[in-house]
């Protein structure tokens, strides 16, 4: 079936009311995205007909709990074209997954087999310029534990990985290197083989935030090549509370857990224990069994719509509105001016009015978009500005919607000029 | 919320530029807009002899120092702090403050920020400069009690 934005606007019910008496624009898609009825239906469902605990009742019910729950791990190690589902370990959020992986990098240093994962001083730990604060800080802080050195690929003025500096950056030294695929704050999509291909040929491990290519782009971590790839949930149009982390299985195996407790373990003595095998050796406590579950839900919603037609519907939006909002004299686009390598996701800036004055106006117009530094403060530094608005789309934009936000940035302008 | 008087004193803040003679600068930060504020005081036969500042940020702060700074020069520096504190429970009341005509008559252009108090994040933008303001008014050695004006801005929000 051809894609049809109408036909897509109807399975979101937020999206039929009203904000201050007028239909709702909402264009903060990259913060968090509206849930389609089947999602909300699905949680709702688990909970009144199938609700236990997973993997450990031998009842109906934990029989039934523990297939939906690990039928949505299935659903997710298909989206993302996994080789095994054993790899797709269920976390709270991308942040939780980030973390998960810096930690135990760190507790590798104490564990016997897992010296692949070792990593001290002189060792160094690779970035860039513009990923989210949830793929700096975490990096930040295994450096201070570890002793290792933090480093970062800088970003040029068109909001661009410095190709120059990927082999520079990247070396024999470096042991992880975390980079974005597409960028929240800049819009920006990342030449991920590029910088996976440097990672492998100096021996680095490769993880890739995917939290803003997920809702976006056809993700296959095959393709991709990389050695973890993450995402968050209700980014793509599931729930909160549940994120994604994908690891190649040799890699899981030998990394050591992160976190200690209940259906994480092989055996447990009191004089030490042994853990399980991936996925469960990260899993440890219960789960958020109904948001993961509604994530498979919503997986298989974006499937069923196709990801190469929601890539291309934001392809035309984003031309749309690049060309839109640079129609409107002085506005500045922070990140990649043209449609190219870049997703549905804008930032702009306006000479004399501060983002929090534009976002607060385009409100009382009932547009949702984003002002600040979108958590990724070093961004703004870059550019030399203290914070930017950010209007990004998803699969149930309109164009008319980009036009009212047009007129809305328009009329904000006017107001202060006047 | 964005009324004609806010968008007046952004577009031309009042007693904006620092003064060389001064008792007190202070530097205040919201880090929710990246607004800043500088503001220096004189003191003078306890009133505010004179106040100038700078600062960058969002329509709301600026305008409210701008709005803050015509208010109190001159004023006896215990009325300031009652204004001040006249100011700072509009801005808690929610959009619900009951006041008296002689609090309007005081408040006079600072009215005009009534509707910011409906927007828990703004508040602070508009609080900036007068937090600032008793800041600088403390550190110029007004009062000697500790509860005398060390308020940062957002304490008390
Ligand atoms: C690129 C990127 N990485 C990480 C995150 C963090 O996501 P979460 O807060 O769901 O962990 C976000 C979202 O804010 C993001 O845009």
């Amino acid at each position: 079936m051809a894609f049809d934005v109408e036909t897509v606007r109807k399975d979101f019910p937020i999206l039929s009311r009203e904000v201050h008496g007028v239909p709702l624009v909402y264009l903060d898609s990259a913060n968090s995205a509206q849930k389609p009825q089947v999602v909300i239906d699905a949680e709702a469902d688990l909970y009144a007909n199938h609700y236990a605990n997973v993997a450990r009742a031998v009842h109906t019910l934990g029989s039934e709990v523990t297939h939906a729950y690990e039928g949505a791990r299935d659903k997710v190690a298909a989206f993302l074209n996994a080789p095994s589902r054993d790899e797709i370990i269920f976390t709270r959020n991308i942040t939780e997954a980030l973390n998960l992986l810096a930690y135990s990098l760190s507790n590798a240093s104490t564990t016997i087999g897992a010296d692949r994962f070792r990593i001290g001083p002189g060792d160094e730990i690779v970035v860039t310029e513009m990923e989210h604060h949830s793929n700096i800080v975490p990096w930040q802080l295994l450096a201070q534990r570890t002793g290792a050195t933090f480093r970062w690929i800088p970003i040029d003025d068109e909001g661009r990985l410095v190709e120059s500096a990927i082999d520079e950056v990247i070396n024999e030294r470096t042991k992880v290197v975390s980079f974005v695929y597409q960028s929240n704050a800049l819009g920006t999509i990342n030449p991920v083989r590029r910088i996976v291909e440097r990672a492998r040929a100096v021996g680095a491990i490769s993880i890739v935030d995917a939290a803003q290519a997920a809702p976006h782009l056809p993700l296959d971590v095959q393709d991709l090549g990389a050695d973890f790839v993450a995402f968050t949930g209700h980014k793509l149009y599931g729930p909160t509370g549940v994120g994604v982390l994908w690891g190649r299985y040799d890699l899981l195996a030998q990394l050591p857990p992160f976190l200690g407790g209940g259906e994480m373990i092989e055996t447990v003595d009191m004089s030490g224990s042994t853990f399980a095998a991936p996925p469960h050796r990260f899993e440890a406590g219960t789960p958020m069994i109904a948001q993961a579950v509604a994530l498979g839900t919503a997986v298989d919603y974006v499937t069923a719509i196709g990801m190469h037609e929601i890539r291309e519907h934001e392809k035309a939006l984003t031309a749309y509105a690049l060309d839109g909002l640079q129609s409107i004299d002085g506005l500045r686009i922070i990140g990649p001016a043209t449609p190219v390598d870049r997703g549905a996701t804008i930032s702009f800036t306006l000479p004399g009015i501060h983002p929090h004055d534009v976002a607060q106006l385009l409100d009382e117009e009932g547009i949702a978009v984003r002002a600040g530094h979108h958590c990724a403060r070093p961004v703004c530094v870059r550019y030399g500005i203290p914070a930017t608005t950010r209007a990004s789309f998803g699969v149930y934009t309109t164009t008319d919607e980009i036009d009212a936000l047009v007129r809305g940035v328009d009329k904000v302008k006017e107001m202060f000029t006047r | 919320m964005y009324q004609e008087i806010i968008l007046d004193h952004y577009k031309h803040p009042q007693h904006r530029g620092l003064p060389d003679a001064f008792d007190a600068e202070v530097h205040h930060v919201n880090p929710t807009c990246g607004d800043e504020v500088t503001v220096r005081v004189k003191l003078a036969d306890g009133t505010i002899a004179d106040l100038g500042w700078d600062g960058e940020g969002c329509s709301i702060s600026q305008a409210s120092t701008s709005v803050m700074s015509g208010l109190v020069i001159g004023k006896q520096i215990d009325d300031a702090m009652a204004l001040q504190d006249k100011f700072l429970a509009l801005m808690q009341s929610r959009g619900n403050a009951e006041l008296s005509e002689a609090d309007e008559d005081e408040l006079d252009d600072a009215i005009a920020f009534e509707g910011v108090s409906k927007y828990p994040a703004r508040i602070k933008c508009a609080l900036l400069g007068w937090m600032a303001m008793k800041s600088a008014v403390a550190e110029a050695g007004w009062g000697t009690s500790a509860d005398n004006g060390t308020a940062k801005a957002g304490e008390t929000v």
